[in-house]
């Protein structure tokens, strides 16, 4: 077998893992533009851009925050269930130490937090973190299915919040924590910052530490990992706590967005969304490869579906249905019998 | 038995081509079989067997060519219309349902059925009587996962024949079975073919293809090199045939002189052990040395190789790693104390298969830096084609998943992810099974070459010649015991072969039956 040349590949874009979900998401943005032809429009007010394109942006931060920590943990054939459960616990601790008051001193409204803020704010990542701890060492040390063991928080994790805001919705009245939610930042919403800056930070150790490979190699085969001398345990564990942080994370975009923490409801069937999220861009449910900047445009293409079944007067009724139709078009065309791939099995005479 | 060239062959491929990837890995090969014989293809790793098979058998369909069953053409475009030709496979994994029964597994597709429920009572039954048939005595109803391997492989056989197949295609069909299994499946192929069924049979093994084959093809790099009658071509002939050059089969390595006594151990295990795995055990090793565990499958050799790595607890005894006393609890950090490990299933546990070679080549170097030490990116790149080239693994590039490489470089990568993390003790589980001569002796001089610049290694292998070649010391393993340890030095196979085969000693504990 001639082995010396590398043999010339033909360019075939429809074959790069991304390539299905970028081109899925200009078609969503492209489908909003000709039903709506002010949906790209964008204008300077208040000392930061406005516009649908911002909308979306801003409304699909805690969906990528979520959906990032998801994918490490469906690249080590896991899931996580209770993410949505997580960001409620946060929302709720978040909520009820920063409280709040609206105070009228010398004519001057001044906003008071009962809490400081920074340590709020660190205590809800904490408890996040703690929930993320608690799934890690059922999975990777007990040895738990993942679904079984985050199903535990799931359920009981809505109880908790409901334990912290003591069974009411915690209204927040302290104006500089709007600012992660609602906030923006040189022009852009601050939370679509705070997940890019993420995205960002994972792709880096994915690249520029050993953890990617680590990852993906006790993924896909988890048996072989362990000779090489990999500690799949340890790893699960860092790698549900970091799922546990980044749903922390969105919930504090999202009780700051709505300036409220409410136990029932906040994140309620995120963790689905985050699933689709990760689908969508093409890591597979197996483990294994993953890709972070795939699963930023899965959170995206979700959020653009959202708006444009909202925008185009759909009747919410049916939008769910809409929804997993487009989902289930995008993950056929992604399918290997779509795709028609070489079989990954070459010759081994 | 040879039909004569006269009579129309039952199957005929001419000039098949097959391109993966822009690498050719069949360039007009052909193959011709007559009914009633049995016929071994044969050829080193990447000569284009396993591929040939697959176009044959509907998974690959070949750029060009031919295929003829009984004159008329064919295109079988999946396995299944293979099958429904007439063309029935068993492949070297064995690809059934371990969580299924036996019965299931023979008869999916066509399970009998009454009032359009299955009739289980008469499926046991036909599946008893297909098994029988193979002088196959096993619980059709147990679920497969549970039968010895060798079972297994009977009923993957069982289920390819019971479909009347006129081509039976066996890839490597005695690479997980013990001599004694292998026989038992000869007397079942012959059975076959003397009832007329054209029995294609790919193997390493010399000694098997002489002893079952009617006639043999020898391919090499993608092209049938020719078809020979066994009487009429020597053992030296074959294998110069597939290398493509004379090769000197007999002392291509020589044992080296063993470590002047005084060497200090590098490991030294004590009565290390599991209950229900491994008998305690004894074992030193110094550095430079080459420790062969010979044994027949499942006499605890792959036990022993696991506890010393920690991949397995012992819950017994004490192993010393370079006079420091340590407990492994993880494979990890048998790494970390300059273990390496490479294991006897390849496809399940060396290779991870959707990962690049140059992935797979770094992992264990990597896991042993930790996390944070990360190698750049250049670094792994310059490892993998270090070894890409002093392996001499074929690939197109070092980027290709490491799944698409053919078993024999695959396992060469294997041992590169060892070889980098430069180990003072290597175990090497069965590294030549399912690997062709010539490969076979280029793994085992770079392992050896290691081994003269102080590297200790203990060498598994079921081919007993195999381990006497290299092997300073033989170790020899019955039933989950370790009885006799000997100077490699003037040990005969026979010698080792009648230790094997000694009457377990009175007071050994009934060694666990199998079901077959």
């Amino acid at each position: 077998m001639n082995t010396a040349t590398a043999p010339a590949r033909r360019p075939r874009p429809w074959r790069h893992p991304q390539f299905w979900p970028a081109a899925t998401l200009l078609a969503l943005l492209l489908l909003n533009w000709a039903f709506n032809p002010g949906f790209v429009s964008l204008s300077w007010r208040d000392g930061h851009l406005v516009g649908p394109l911002i909308d979306i942006a801003n409304r699909a931060a805690p969906l990528i925050t979520v959906a990032l920590g998801m994918t490490l943990v469906i690249a080590t054939r896991g899931i996580d269930i209770s993410v949505g459960a997580v960001v409620a616990i946060a929302a709720a601790v978040a909520a009820t130490l920063i409280g709040g008051n609206l105070v009228i001193q010398d004519g001057q409204q001044v906003y008071v937090a009962r809490t400081p803020m920074a340590l709020a704010l660190l205590a809800a990542l904490g408890v996040a973190l703690l929930c993320g701890l608690w799934n890690g060492l059922l999975v990777g040390v007990a040895g738990i299915q993942p679904i079984i063991a985050t199903l535990i928080l799931m359920v009981a994790g809505r109880g908790i919040a409901q334990l912290i805001t003591q069974g009411q919705i915690v209204t927040i009245y302290y104006k500089p924590y709007f600012f992660i939610g609602a906030g923006y930042w040189l022009g852009l919403p601050f939370a679509f910052w705070l997940a890019l800056g993420l995205a960002a930070v994972m792709g880096w150790l994915k690249h520029r530490s050993a953890l990617g490979l680590f990852v993906q190699a006790s993924g896909a085969n988890p048996a072989a990992a362990r000779l090489a001398g990999i500690r799949a345990g340890a790893l699960l564990v860092g790698v549900y706590a970091f799922c546990g942080l980044t749903a922390g994370l969105a919930g504090l975009m999202i009780s700051s967005n709505v300036k409220s923490a409410d136990g029932n409801n906040a994140g309620l069937l995120l963790e689905l969304d985050a699933i689709l999220a990760v689908t969508l861009g093409g890591t597979s449910l197996l483990g294994g490869r993953f890709s972070l900047r795939g699963t930023v445009l899965g959170a995206l293409i979700i959020q653009t579906l959202t708006y444009a079944i909202y925008s185009m007067g759909v009747p919410p009724e049916v939008n769910l249905v809409v929804k997993a139709v487009v989902v289930g078009v995008v993950c056929l065309v992604q399918s290997p019998a779509w795709l028609q791939w070489r079989p990954a099995q070459a010759d081994r005479a | 038995m040879v039909t004569t060239a006269a009579a129309a062959p039952v199957l005929d491929l001419r000039g098949i081509d097959k391109r993966f990837a822009g690498v050719a890995a069949l360039r007009g090969a052909s193959l011709r079989m007559h009914a009633g014989e049995v016929h071994a293809l044969m050829g080193q790793n990447g000569a284009g067997k396993s591929t040939l098979v697959k176009c044959l058998t509907g998974v690959h369909l070949p750029d060009a060519g031919q295929m003829l069953l009984q004159g008329r053409p064919i295109v079988p475009a999946t396995p299944l219309a293979a099958q429904r030709l007439g063309i029935a496979t068993v492949y070297q994994e064995i690809n059934l349902c371990p969580n299924l029964s036996a019965s299931e597994n023979i008869l999916a597709g066509r399970l009998p059925r009454r009032w359009g429920w299955i009739d289980w009572p008469r499926a046991h039954e036909r599946a008893q009587a297909i098994l029988s048939g193979l002088q196959v005595q096993a619980d059709v109803r147990r679920p497969l996962g549970e039968l010895p391997v060798a079972v297994q492989q009977m009923v993957a056989i069982a289920r390819a024949v019971s479909q009347d197949a006129r081509v039976l295609v066996l890839d490597e069909p005695t690479s997980s079975l013990d001599e004694a299994e292998t026989a038992r499946l000869f007397d079942a192929l012959k059975r076959l073919r003397d009832q007329g069924v054209a029995i294609l049979f790919i193997t390493h093994f010399l000694d098997q293809a002489y002893a079952m084959a009617d006639r043999i093809t020898v391919m090499r790099n993608g092209c049938t090199v020719g078809e020979y009658l066994p009487a009429d071509l020597s053992r030296l002939r074959l294998v110069s045939l597939m290398v493509g050059r004379d090769f000197d089969t007999e002392g291509a390595t020589q044992p080296m002189p063993p470590p002047p006594a005084d060497t200090a151990p590098v490991l030294q295990a004590q009565g290390l052990g599991r209950r229900g795995q491994m008998q305690p055990f004894d074992l030193q090793l110094r550095s430079g040395e080459v420790l062969g565990l010979a044994g027949l499958l499942g006499s605890g050799r792959t036990e022993t190789a696991r506890l010393l790595f920690g991949a397995q607890r012992p819950d017994s005894g004490t192993l010393r790693l370079g006079g420091q006393a340590c407990t492994l609890r993880h494979p990890a950090e048998a790494v970390q104390h300059g273990l390496a490990f490479c294991p006897e299933e390849r496809k399940t546990e060396g290779i991870v298969a959707e990962l690049s070679v140059r992935e797979n080549i770094v992992l264990a170097l990597q896991a042993k830096r930790g996390w944070r030490r990360f190698i750049p990116r250049r670094e792994q790149a310059e490892l993998a084609a270090r070894y890409i080239r002093e392996l001499g693994i074929k690939t197109a590039d070092a980027e290709v998943p490491i799944g698409q490489l053919s078993g024999g470089n695959q396992q060469k990568a294997v041992l590169a992810r060892w070889l980098a993390t430069e180990p003072r003790v290597l175990i090497l589980d069965e590294p030549t099974r399912g690997i062709d001569v010539a490969a076979k002796h280029e793994i085992m001089e770079q392992v050896l070459q290691l081994c003269r610049r102080g590297m200790a290694l203990v060498f598994i292998s079921s081919e007993i010649p195999e381990v006497l070649r290299v092997s300073q010391r033989v170790a020899v393993l019955r039933e989950r015991r370790l009885v006799a340890e000997r100077d490699g030095a003037g040990l005969t196979e026979a010698q080792v072969v009648a230790i094997i085969a000694e009457a377990p000693a009175t007071h050994s504990p009934a060694p666990r039956r199998h079901a077959a």
